[in-house]
């Protein structure tokens, strides 16, 4: 079947004001922006709804980009039929057919936006329902709780039918609740929570640490994959790869062996509250789910969390490991999620972490490395490279080095 | 005595920024950009990412941006890598100007030596050259035609798209371009005029570093190097990158264009208030057009008819100012300026001139100054007046 239009409605109805057009307008841009790559498509935006006019595009492509804009509360594919009437009941029976599972009950609402349509909504809700119901024999009509609602609009240029309302991914359009960076480690639970504050708004910096060479360049490279797999929903994202090798060799000496996870931890965070600082976001994201593991107890969460100042989201934190890998299934991360290669959290990993973690004694032992601590995570900040990546790959390979040769350009 | 530079067409005092740019390329990259090592890496991104900064800067491809040591090489690049191309089988012919800077017409002079035929075209009263003439000096042989875009005496601006498009029927004809006065002071339009080949700019006339300057060079044009060495610039231009002297570049040329309305603005305001001041002192005649159409904003030339520039040169420099007898490159021959003599103007009028150029540090009351020291000069000097023949 060949639909002419989209019918695209948004999510978030509840606000209002100043944010609803700034949401409205940053949706429009973020739709326009997925649909960029078909050239035919043209838009009509009516209160709240756009249609998106296909103008020969392929329904099921466009559809495909739909389902997946943050901010989209639904979508309908639209037939349209001139104001004949047996034109309508024709494009009424066709859509009908082309429903998928096959509906047992329906019904029909007329809206006549054009009043000098010579029928009332009464009685072409007679007419179509009637046609449709004479052609379809396992049909029946529910009034009250159809599987499907047939909806016929009738405008002065034509008349608009549909049935289908296909969900959207809901939440914000990207980047109307600011920035965060995400902690993303290579694992399953850390691209979910990317994906998550995505779709509530959030644009999103990835940073990575690794330690070569004691990790392997494939640790990195499933990183970058997974970047590249959450830039498919952000179009672009910045991946920040932070060497940590002097930092984690340090640990490992420390004296403490059940605290290293502790201590590395939040460096890492510190780490990141400085790229965040520097980048102009707001919060950090991680993929903690409660009790996970030692780190991820909420005695870790609290020694761990305390070493930063910006709130630290974690949007997995009541979630089952099992619903966790059904949402990496669905956002196309979990298949790289699961590669063997070791990140380096699980690196000189104690035989007993400590999942009660004695936050006077880490801050004594921070205390005591003092400035050594303080220069190394300055060093790791400065060695970190900044790759940015696109649905189709790298885009850049900026060294900070190369940042800081800027001020000679 | 606060002293005053009004000699921005000889060289510019340089951007602050790009003088601390330097001095850090110097201490921090000095590795050679052809080295395979790490350090010569950097260097070597350093020095393309300057060719893109001065190619986006131009509206020109990376490509299509070479490096040299400045204007001069630049020119002798562009003549001699043009006519030296493909051996010397045929005697080619080089058709340029009776105004170009030095480093164009002594080096055509200098090729009329090697052999090459060379034909050296009039201007008019106004100092341009006429595209008609160009077009009827065309040989079957002709390889290059060369016209400066802004005279560097008198500012004025050579009709070199008219040229460029009449050319465009003579598709053995390479075109080039003297930008080194044009740079940052009139728009160059190298990605619209496809009809030039090559374009030189000198990166000190735009208050970058000395000894550095570009030759633009559209693709797929042959150049036979002035300088072999190891293959540089894509073997047109041999010897070690000037690192620091490149990355100056490209930061003047960025700082430059993108102020080149506002400073033009500045400059032509500056230029009028000269001009009206010059016009209150009987003794002194004005060797440039009024009309802004037909010039560049930085520089007025005037004369003294009856006294020796240098006197008036020395005399303005006791008062602290400073500025040039005709162009700084022949100045100190006591010889006439022969752009002057081209205009057609008499040889003591050609043998007094005084240039006065000026830039971006100066102002309303700068030029006022200037003005004044000007009548103070002269008012000095009035007694000793040759008689006027």
């Amino acid at each position: 079947m060949s639909y002419e239009l989209i019918l695209v409605r948004y999510g978030e109805l509840t606000l209002k004001g100043r944010n609803r057009k700034k949401f409205e307008d940053l949706m429009f841009l973020k739709l326009k922006q997925a649909l960029r790559s078909f050239e035919a498509i043209g838009y009509e935006k009516n209160f709240g709804r756009v249609y998106v006019q296909l103008n020969g595009e392929s329904y099921d492509e466009v559809a495909a980009k739909l389902r997946e804009i943050f901010g989209l509360h639904s979508f309908s594919p639209v037939l349209r039929a001139t104001h004949d009437l047996e034109d309508i009941r024709a494009k009424a029976l066709q859509l009908m057919r082309a429903e998928r599972p096959v509906p047992r009950t329906f019904k029909v609402t007329v809206k006549r936006a054009w009043k000098e349509y010579p029928h009332d909504s009464q009685e072409m809700n007679h007419l179509v329902g009637a046609h449709v119901l004479r052609n379809s024999p396992e049909l029946k009509v529910d009034v009250r709780q159809p599987d499907v609602e047939l909806k016929v609009d009738i405008q002065p240029q034509g008349v608009f039918l549909y049935s289908t309302m296909i969900p959207g991914a809901g939440g914000f359009p990207l980047g109307m609740n600011g920035k965060a960076m995400l902690m993303l480690s290579g694992g399953i639970d850390s691209p979910v929570a990317g994906w998550m504050a995505m779709r509530k708004g959030l644009e999103i910096e990835a940073v990575h640490f690794h330690s070569y060479p004691f990790t392997s360049e494939q640790a990195t490279e499933k990183v970058i994959t997974l970047t590249q797999k959450l830039a498919h929903y952000g179009g672009k994202i910045k991946l920040h790869l932070v060497p940590f090798t002097d930092l984690q060799t340090r640990m490992a000496q420390s004296g403490h062996d059940h605290l290293i996870i502790t201590f590395m931890r939040r460096t890492m965070l510190r780490i990141a509250e400085k790229l965040a600082e520097r980048s102009g976001a707001l919060a950090i994201v991680t993929g903690d789910s409660l009790g996970q593991v030692a780190s991820q107890t909420l005695s870790s969460m609290n020694v761990i969390g305390r070493t930063i100042s910006i709130p630290l989201l974690r949007p997995l934190v009541m979630m089952d490991k099992q619903d966790i890998i059904r949402y990496a299934e669905k956002i196309g991360t979990y298949e790289t999620s699961i590669l063997p290669f070791e990140d380096c959290c699980t690196l000189f990993v104690p035989k007993s972490p400590a999942t009660n973690p004695n936050l006077r004694i880490v801050e004594k032992a921070e205390a005591e490395w003092g400035e050594e601590l303080e220069r190394m995570i300055d060093e790791a900040v400065q060695g970190t490279e900044t790759i940015v990546m696109t649905p189709n790959g790298r885009l850049v390979r900026k060294k900070e080095a190369e940042a800081a040769a800027d001020r000679w350009f | 005595m606060r002293t005053f530079y009004f000699d921005h067409c000889a060289s510019t005092p340089p951007y602050e920024q790009v003088v601390q740019t330097v001095g850090e390329l110097m201490r921090l990259h000095y590795a050679n950009a052809t080295a395979l090592h790490r350090s010569g890496q950097e260097a070597a991104k350093l020095v393309e990412r300057a060719r893109q900064s001065v190619a986006q800067s131009l509206g020109a491809k990376p490509e299509e941006v070479l490096f040299t040591s400045g204007g001069t090489e630049s020119n002798n690049l562009a003549l001699k890598g043009i006519l030296f191309a493909g051996g010397r089988r045929v005697p080619k012919h080089l058709i340029t100007t009776s105004i170009e800077h030095s480093s164009v017409y002594n080096t055509a002079k200098q090729l009329e030596r090697f052999g090459i035929e060379t034909t050296i075209l009039p201007v008019d009263r106004t100092g341009r050259v006429s595209p008609s003439d160009v077009e009827a000096a065309i040989r079957p042989n002709t390889s290059l035609v060369s016209v400066m875009h802004v005279n560097n005496e008198t500012g004025i601006v050579q009709p070199i798209e008219e040229i460029a498009e009449l050319l465009a029927a003579f598709p053995q004809v390479r075109f080039h371009v003297d930008g080194v006065q044009a740079v940052g002071k009139v728009p160059i339009r190298w990605a619209s005029v496809k009809g030039i080949d090559l374009y030189s700019g000198s990166a000190h006339k735009f208050r970058g570093p000395k000894g550095v300057g570009f030759l633009l060079r559209r693709e797929g044009i042959e150049l036979d190097p002035l300088q072999e060495g190891g293959g540089q610039e894509e073997g047109m231009r041999g010897g070690t990158h000037n690192l620091p002297g490149i990355v100056g570049m490209s930061q003047a040329l960025r700082l430059t264009m993108e102020s080149m309305e506002t400073r033009r603005g500045n400059m032509f305001a500056l230029r009028r208030q000269l001009i009206d001041a010059i016009r209150e002192i009987p003794e002194l005649v004005l060797n440039v057009p009024e009309d802004e159409e037909l010039v560049s904003p930085q520089v007025v030339n005037l004369s003294y008819p009856g006294m020796r520039p240098e006197v008036l040169v020395h005399m303005l420099e006791k008062h602290g100012v400073y500025v040039s007898t005709q162009s700084a490159c022949s100045s100190k021959s006591l010889k006439p300026s022969r752009v002057l003599l081209a205009m057609g103007m008499g040889e003591e009028r050609a043998s007094g001139s005084l240039r006065i150029s000026f830039g971006d540090e100066h102002d309303a009351k700068d030029v006022g100054e200037l003005a004044e020291r000007l009548k103070m000069t002269v008012a000095k000097l009035k007694p000793l007046e040759r008689s006027r023949g």
